[in-house]
């Protein structure tokens, strides 16, 4: 992977002689190599411009005016998506939502993240490209608040913190949790982890402890810790905000982690639309390493070895599934594994290997500084401490807030400034999640009701949800599944069909109840993202299924959908006949 | 422990070697679940999800999931009967599949599943998608048109020094199996053909022969598939 990305990053694009010279190198065929590469959508197989421009299309990008942004670029360089100027000076791309929603529309420029562009900054932005010039002197705004303002980062970046609790506090002191658990025995940390009933941050809420304790008893010679920073769904940003502003914790749960289960080696897997981060993310591993925070004998502690790496992907939402992962991880396609055997038995190189979320690994140092007891005071009883959510969309004040679980959708709305009368749906843990309506405001967000990896996103009335929100999603995940499964390559496609039809007014109730059946199918599929991807159709069509009646033709049992004289329109004025049909 | 393990599918009591995938495991106790991305003696995917079964509730896959002491599976019930067909007709619309000009009809297992779920029409849309053929390879002809990208010949051909003769490439609904320029310039009449029985579909054919086994006389002409493990002949019509 890191060759790939090296190339990638060094010529702009891989190119054939490239792979082919991988694949003799690595004692590979070149489709080995290549199957890899064309996995993942920010590897190129062609030259990409100078100045490589991403735009993404996720739903809040379009809603704070993405399509003014991307006709302007296009216009002012003459390019449409997936081409590259004459000149060679700029490519541009589309890609799915970068983790900038408060703060969109949003460009990823060369690695560097440009925010809050409009029309005319796009415009200033070509005319600095034309004179050349350093994409680093590109930024007008200000760096942004906190670590974005540092040498190692100097992005415009906003963290947009709007609500501390435990997580976020500042007092953390570097060390301290270390220094605490090399006096403990690593099962006395599992119980602990195990007494806070903390669930897996990353959606799926998998009991931590559990996961640590099974990883711990599993036979292998050495053993993995993974973070997940992938965080790919989109509306999702909390973890770049803890990557920004709380790394060192972080790290510390990382090494925490791999004092409970035995582990030596930890691997920070984090989404190439962070690659703006890494210098700063090394130089704070750099530190601890030097005040033995990392490396040997930790704190003096003989035989504890542990030291963290960055891995880097390169474009795939499904890589944020724990076994997917670990496959990128290991340089191939990220395509998740059957299970079982579960990464906790079987995972990194098939040793036993634990993927938590970024959250989680923060949230187990404070677990461990002030007990299990202290983190169950927060929460619920079966949704125990906080969650950080991911709050954009319609609303005044979009960006991170970290709450208590047990927290309802109406708290939430008033929390950040929505004009509540106007709010017309709130979609729950991202486009995997549920699309919820008004009716539903009082239910709290919690594994017991609404879990959740933390994104919300607020529609306000004027938003069209099934043409901007719902076929935005589908389309997400017909774009990011890995191809691998029949049900989650197919379905999909044929669900987006169904919903264009009866956007473009031609549907019927049969469409209706077809979507609802076949969006069943993919409860089948290998891993989340598949099972999960019918979920804003399934979703709408219980929640807002007034919608989609409202666009049917009333009083028609069947419509192939074709018009057929609207497609002999031009043949007939070529030829100056009238079709009779 | 014991090197055996009892479970039942559908309620029929069952016993198998302890760490048997359960596809295999029902085989031996006569019950055949279908399968398409799976082969013998390659390491299973979990692709096609035809095998899907409950196992105490939850949707696996037959071929990758071991069997386990008292595990309760189920096969033959009507949603995953449905579910199964589903699949059948999901993996024909999305390709080209031309059954009567094939030189694989008759011994095609997709078309020989949908024989066995009786499919006369699929329920869904055909998508009826623009393919390639890649004809550039002196042994054999890659029609992407019939592929069911099951990835059977990614996992068992390699060549001699174990290198993928084939691959996926791209991802989503765009991905597709593609034959290594080199090592397909290269191949072998023997693992040519290897590649042609594995495919469980008519995608990968040897150049130069066809119809050697005339049709009325292959694989599922008469028997219906897995009917070998279920030990019934169909009536021959």
């Amino acid at each position: 992977m890191d060759i790939l990305i090296d190339t990638q990053t060094e010529l702009g694009y891989i190119a054939r002689e490239a792979t082919l010279q991988i694949a003799e190198d690595l004692g590979m065929s070149e489709v080995d190599v290549d199957q890899t590469i064309s996995f993942y959508h920010f590897f190129s197989q062609k030259p990409t411009g100078r100045y490589k421009i991403y735009l993404n299309n996720s739903v809040v990008a379009n809603m704070m005016g993405m399509k003014e942004v991307i006709q302007t670029f296009q216009k002012e360089l003459g390019i449409r998506f997936n081409e590259v100027t004459s000149d060679g000076l700029a490519g541009l791309y589309e890609t799915s939502c970068i983790g900038m929603n408060d703060q969109e529309p949003a460009a990823i420029i060369n690695n560097r993240i440009f925010t809050r562009l409009t029309p005319f900054r796009v415009k200033e932005m070509v005319r600095d490209m034309k004179e050349g010039k350093d994409i680093d002197d590109m930024f007008v705004a200000d760096y942004g608040d906190g670590q974005n303002r540092t040498d190692l980062i100097k992005s415009v970046v906003s963290n947009n913190i709007r609500k501390i609790g435990p997580i976020l506090e500042r007092n953390f002191k570097p060390g301290q949790a270390i220094e605490k658990i090399i006096k403990m025995d690593p099962e006395e940390i599992i119980e602990e982890i195990k007494k806070s009933n903390i669930r897996g941050r990353g959606g799926a809420g998998f009991p931590t402890g559990l996961k640590w304790e099974f990883c711990r008893n599993a036979p292998g010679e050495k053993k993995y810790i993974f973070c997940n920073a992938d965080e790919g769904e989109p509306g999702t940003f909390k973890d770049r905000v803890i990557l920004t502003e709380r790394a060192r914790l972080l790290f510390e749960g990382m090494v925490i982690a791999g004092y409970a289960v035995g582990a030596t080696e930890g691997i920070l897997y984090i989404r190439y639309e962070y690659k703006y981060l890494q210098q700063y993310l090394e130089s704070i591993l750099q530190t601890a390493r030097e005040t033995n925070y990392l490396g040997k004998n930790i704190q003096g502690r003989k035989g504890f070895d542990f030291d963290i790496r960055i891995q880097f992907g390169a474009g795939a939402y499904v890589c944020g599934e724990e076994s997917a992962l670990i496959e990128s991880a290991e340089g191939k396609r990220g395509e998740p594994r059957d299970r079982p055997p579960f990464p906790v038995e079987k995972g990194y190189l098939d040793m036993p290997t634990v993927v938590n979320n970024v959250e989680t690994l923060c949230a187990a140092v404070k677990v461990v500084l002030n007990g299990g007891e202290w983190y169950k005071s927060f929460g619920t009883i079966e949704s125990t401490g906080t969650k950080l959510l991911s709050i954009s969309g319609d609303c005044k004040f979009p960006g991170v807030y970290e709450v208590e679980w047990g927290f309802s959708v109406n708290d939430m709305l008033d929390m950040v400034g929505a004009v509540k009368e106007d709010v017309q749906a709130v979609q729950v843990g991202g486009p995997s999640g549920a699309l919820i309506s008004p009716d539903e405001f009082n239910r709290i967000l919690g594994y017991e009701d609404l879990a959740t990896g933390g994104s919300l996103i607020i529609f306000s009335n004027k938003r069209d949800i099934l043409a901007d929100v719902v076929l935005n999603f589908t389309e997400f995940f017909i774009e990011e599944s890995c191809g691998s499964c029949s049900t989650c390559r197919i379905v999909p496609t044929l669900l987006r069909n169904k919903l264009t039809k009866i956007l473009n007014a031609r549907g019927v109730k049969q469409d209706i109840d077809d979507m609802h059946e076949w969006g069943k199918i993919l409860r089948a599929s290998r891993c989340g993202l598949g099972q999960t991807a019918a979920n804003p159709i399934l979703s709408s069509l219980k929640n807002f299924r007034h919608l989609y009646e409202e666009k049917i033709q009333k009083n028609k049992e069947f419509d192939s959908g074709f018009d057929l004289n609207a497609a002999l329109k031009e043949a007939s004025k070529a030829t100056g006949r009238v079709s009779i049909i | 422990m014991s090197q055996f393990v009892k479970f039942t599918i559908d309620g029929t009591e069952c016993m198998a070697a302890r760490g048997q995938y359960i596809v295999d495991a029902a085989k031996e106790n006569g019950i055949y679940i279908p399968t398409l991305c799976n082969y013998p003696g390659v390491k299973p995917k979990g692709g096609c999800r035809i095998c899907t079964v409950r196992v105490n509730g939850r949707l696996m896959t037959a071929c990758t999931t071991p069997v386990a002491e008292g595990m309760t599976i189920e096969s033959e019930v009507h949603d995953i009967v449905e579910l199964r067909k589903s699949i059948v007709e999901l993996l024909f619309v999305e390709g080209n599949h031309f059954c009567p000009g094939c030189e694989k009809s008759g011994n095609c297992e997709l078309q020989a599943l949908a024989y066995r779920f009786r499919i006369m029409v699929p329920r869904f849309p055909f998508q009826f998608p623009l393919r390639r053929i890649d004809a550039s390879h002196p042994k054999i002809i890659k029609d992407q048109n019939r592929c069911i990208l099951c990835k059977r010949c990614i996992r068992a051909i390699r060549d001699e020094e174990g290198r993928s003769v084939f691959a996926y490439r791209r991802r989503s609904s765009r991905v597709e199996v593609v034959v290594d320029p080199k090592l397909g310039k290269q191949l072998t009449d023997e693992l040519a053909q290897k590649s042609m029985d594995v495919c469980p579909v008519g995608s990968i054919l040897v150049k130069e022969k066809g119809f050697i086994t005339p049709i009325g006389s292959r694989k599922y002409d008469h028997e219906a598939i897995g009917s070998d493990i279920e030990h019934i002949r169909m009536t021959k019509i």
